[in-house]
């Protein structure tokens, strides 16, 4: 027998709409993403959009909405560290792809947030999985500087737009050298001068303007969006691999005291770990990758997570690389992993509530988002609610909320689903089934 | 499978007639031009095993069954015994497994370890000979480079057998190779013995991108097929010229210097019309895969499997009444147009239809990780009410691969005379949780999860940083 489940969990849950609404969510597992331990039986209140209430034994208030979560694991929403979310529908058709711009003579300035589309389709397939917001960023594709990312909420409704110019990312290692004409040495040379023209900008942006002095390679535009990089204001979310990159992006703070580093990648970052937490620079990666598929990155393993934790860094769970492999929505089995690394002997992994962590709270904490990423009072209300332990792969979420508000169960992909449940012939094409 | 395997053997059997036969006085047999079969044969040889015996454990045999408690004996490389429990010989090694999980060795019907090998740079990238739209000469065993760290880290990952395909840049690839997971010095050293050979062909973007952007056939997906039919035509011509001359040879009415030309990349695809080798065919969506069948139809031969097949599910009656299998990744889908239809429930619903589903990785990260892959293609099914067991979810990476690589008989079950490929995992493999502990191949303890001595290092990795890791 087969039954299209989503939909009967849907047509619960999305009737309610705005924010106003209360919500107790009872009897579940409850994992904060704080600590390691877990609340069983516990309760989640939800009113107006924030968590009000977690606990065990607390009561329900009149009028909530009462979600069972009994059998149930709740969590706080995932918080996708880096990926496309809402920049790209087709990886490879390129009118839907604006993650890269190969002829677009703008580098730094590039903003991805006017192009993020709330009705892209990979938004409610990666909601379905759990995730409520994504770091969005650009991929770099002809120039160190790629461009200016965003964070989003993944809500089914326009405006999920939550912080754009969030940070600028720069590729480094060898992709960063092959952009700058070739070689490391080259590439760093194109980002310090960004760095200097930037400055040079921002003490004087008209003579920039007018003079265009003589050695400037970089567009007006492209110096101004590098301003509040190099002043701080926001982070420049670097990717490099290699131990020696590694090494040499911390370096630039001696250059640029007030630079806001942010690793991404860093699959050497295990050999430089106690270097990497001593200059409070926070990781993004994805932990699965454990193979010398580049010359960079010939130290991998799926231990870099757990060494680089153990060492103090904070880390937070990435989608990048290119490969839709790598989905937002697997997120929890890439966490599930680096659970399971730690059982093998010799490697290095993350506890349970450390994985958890990973891929909510301390990706949140990274880009400052202060009040997501973990099921406490006052935070924003995004609640998961999961028919099993979240980091298994037999598991999936059965609601989820966004800001108080219920998420609509449904997909591109769970309509193409029930509409082939039966191949049997009917009165009308099966293009007649919606 | 079983006939393809006859007709290896028979015409393995007609090419030893190939030795110069005895010359006579009266007119006896005329000398045989015969395309040998396998000029490029296997030189593996199965590692040094011990009666092993694997007791109180939870056997998922890979055909479907599981016991519980569960026990396995290898003996001579070979499966001897599965049962609740099973006899114990004087001198082998006992493992009590204390409850946790046995199964046969994962196999991966769809990789391009070897030939798109680690580091994946420029010099190393061998896998898609992508001058010609029509390369079925080309065999991708004569790309493998045996230093792949990758299959150190697919043999971490349970993988005991892969198939090594050409790339899908062409609608005709070349040979794909069956591998055993056992590092060796050659190609030719880790060759799985006897398994047929595949022919990689390819439907939809690939090859029409690839060609149509140098203003070249195929540009189309139409210019795909009648490309396809042409080269079918022109093999079958083939096929039948040096039918006719071995028919001739044979009435001793034709000498050598008759036989006809050799045209390796028809060999290839007469091997196909003969029912020798596989055709292991890349197609995302429905509807080409239907053209393809109705063109194996017009020419005579039968796709093995329907590789990516993203949209098997709309056409799984049709693949089932056609005994094609489809290889699928549990949730790949949005990376190119042909894979936007890609949805969860497709391997479930393959499955559910009858039809022969094999969860593949295409992916030197993927293969690491095939039972994982199988859990969420269960877990999806499951929740739409499939009630499908980890056990048959199994099937999927053991005895469903083995039958769309002509290799069941052989492996791909836990079943007494099997070659001996088995794992044994750390927990439930349909669990994140999971890992290998150990791997045998052909009853050969080849990976310990817990013994560096047991686990292996490519060339290319020693002396690099974190070589020896356990990765």
């Amino acid at each position: 027998m087969i039954r299209a489940f989503g939909i009967a969990v849907a047509a619960l849950l999305a009737g309610t709409s705005a924010n106003a609404v209360t919500y107790a969510i009872t009897g579940g597992t409850v994992a904060t993403a704080v600590g390691e331990g877990v609340i069983e039986g516990g309760t989640v209140i939800v009113r107006d959009g924030r968590i009000v209430a977690v606990g065990k034994g607390i009561a329900v208030p009149a009028g909530a909405t009462v979600i069972d979560a009994g059998g149930k694991w709740v969590t706080p929403g995932i918080v996708a560290g880096m990926s496309t979310l809402g920049i790209e529908e087709v990886e490879a058709v390129d009118q839907t792809n604006d993650t890269g711009a190969r002829k677009s003579p703008f580098s730094a300035a590039i903003d991805v947030a006017p192009a993020i589309s709330w009705r892209a389709t990979p938004i409610a397939i990666d909601r379905l999985g759990g995730v409520t917001r994504a770091v969005i960023g650009p991929d770099a594709t002809t120039d160190i500087f790629g461009g200016q990312g965003a964070i989003i909420s993944l809500a089914d409704q326009p405006g999920i737009l939550m912080r754009p110019r969030a940070f600028q990312l720069i590729e480094m290692g060898e992709d960063g050298a092959q952009f700058a004409g070739g070689s490391r040495p080259a590439a760093w040379l194109n980002l310090r001068n960004g760095f200097a023209e930037a400055q040079r900008y921002a003490r004087n942006p008209a003579a920039f303007d007018s003079g265009r002095v003589r050695d400037s390679i970089l567009k007006r535009l492209d110096a101004a969006a590098l301003v509040p990089v190099v002043e701080g204001r926001i982070p420049a979310v670097i990717h490099v691999e290699r131990a020696s990159d590694i090494i040499a992006v911390l370096g630039l703070r001696e250059e640029f005291p007030r630079l806001r580093i942010i690793l991404l990648g860093a699959r050497e970052g295990w050999l430089v770990a106690d270097k990497i937490a001593a200059a409070h620079v926070p990781v993004l990666t994805l932990p699965l990758f454990d193979l010398p598929d580049e010359f960079e990155t010939l130290a991998s393993t799926r231990s870099n997570v757990g060494r680089l934790v153990a060492a103090g860094v904070q880390v937070g769970l990435a989608i990048y690389g290119g490969n839709s492999g790598w989905q937002a929505r697997n997120l929890p089995y890439f966490a599930g992993n680096t659970v399971a690394q730690a059982s093998v002997p010799g490697g290095v992994g993350l506890t349970r509530g450390q994985a958890l962590a990973a891929m909510t709270r301390v990706t949140a904490q990274i880009f400052g988002l202060t009040d997501l990423g973990t099921l406490e009072v006052g935070k924003r209300a995004d609640v998961v609610v999961w028919d099993g332990d979240p980091l298994e792969l037999t598991s999936a979420p059965v609601s989820v909320m966004i800001d108080g508000v219920a998420q609509p169960m449904v997909s591109r992909q769970t309509l193409l689903r029930d509409r082939y449940l039966s191949l049997a012939p009917g009165t009308l094409p099966l293009q007649y089934r919606k | 499978m079983r006939n393809v395997i006859m007709g290896l053997l028979l015409l393995t059997a007609a090419c030893a007639s190939q030795t110069p036969p005895p010359r006579t006085a009266s007119a006896g047999p005329a000398e045989i031009v015969s395309i040998p079969l396998d000029p490029y044969p296997s030189t593996y040889r199965a590692y040094p095993s011990v009666t092993t015996v694997i007791r109180n454990a939870i056997v998922f045999d890979g055909a479907g069954r599981k016991f519980s408690p569960g026990a396995v004996r290898m003996e001579n490389g070979k499966v001897a015994e599965v049962g609740a429990d099973v006899a114990v010989p004087a001198g082998a090694i006992v493992i009590d497994a204390g409850g946790k999980y046995v199964t046969p060795g994962i196999i991966d019907i769809h990789s391009h370890l070897g030939d798109y090998p680690s580091p994946g740079v420029q010099a190393n990238s061998d896998g898609n000979e992508a001058t010609s739209p029509v390369r079925p000469e080309v065999w991708a065993e004569h790309s493998i480079w045996p230093q792949d760290a990758g299959f150190a880290r697919a043999l971490a990952g349970g993988i005991t057998t892969l198939h090594v395909l050409p790339g899908s840049a062409n609608l005709f690839g070349g040979r794909g190779v069956t591998l055993k997971n056992v590092y060796g010095r050659t190609a030719q050293d880790m060759k799985f013995p006897g398994a047929p050979y595949s022919l990689k062909m390819a439907c939809g973007e690939n090859p029409k991108r690839v060609y149509g952007s140098k203003g070249q056939m195929p540009q189309t997906r139409m210019g795909n097929i009648a490309l396809d039919r042409q080269t079918w035509s022109d093999a079958t011509n083939y096929k039948r010229k040096w039918d006719d001359y071995t028919r001739r040879a044979r009435a001793g009415t034709a000498k050598p210097s008759d036989a006809p030309r050799r045209e390796l990349g028809n060999d290839t695809l007469m091997g196909v019309l003969n029912g020798e080798i596989l055709v292991e065919n890349h197609c995302y969506r429905a509807d080409e895969m239907a053209n393809v069948i109705a063109m194996s139809h017009e020419f005579g031969y039968h796709v093995a499997a329907f590789h990516h097949a993203v949209e098997s599910y709309k056409i799984a009656d049709l693949l089932k009444k056609e005994g094609i299998c489809s290889a699928m990744w549990a949730d790949w889908y949005g990376f190119k147009m042909e894979s936007y239809d890609g949805i969860r429930e497709n391997i479930a619903l393959v499955d559910h239809a009858g039809a022969c589903a094999i969860v593949h990785s295409d992916d030197a990260n993927g293969i690491q990780r095939l039972n994982q892959e199988a859990a969420k293609a269960m877990a999806a099914g499951n929740r739409i009410g499939m009630g499908i067991t980890p056990e048959h979810a199994f099937t999927w990476l053991s005895l469903n691969p083995a039958k769309g690589l002509g290799i069941a008989d052989r492996t791909g079950s836990l079943e007494a005379g099997k070659m001996a490929d088995v794992v044994l995992w750390s927990g439930n493999p349909l669990s994140v949780y999971a890992r290998p502990e150990r791997v045998w191949i052909d009853g050969a303890l080849i990976y310990d999860w817990a013994d560096p001595a047991k686990r292996p290092v490519a060339d290319f990795e020693l002396g690099q940083p974190g070589s020896g890791d356990p990765k």
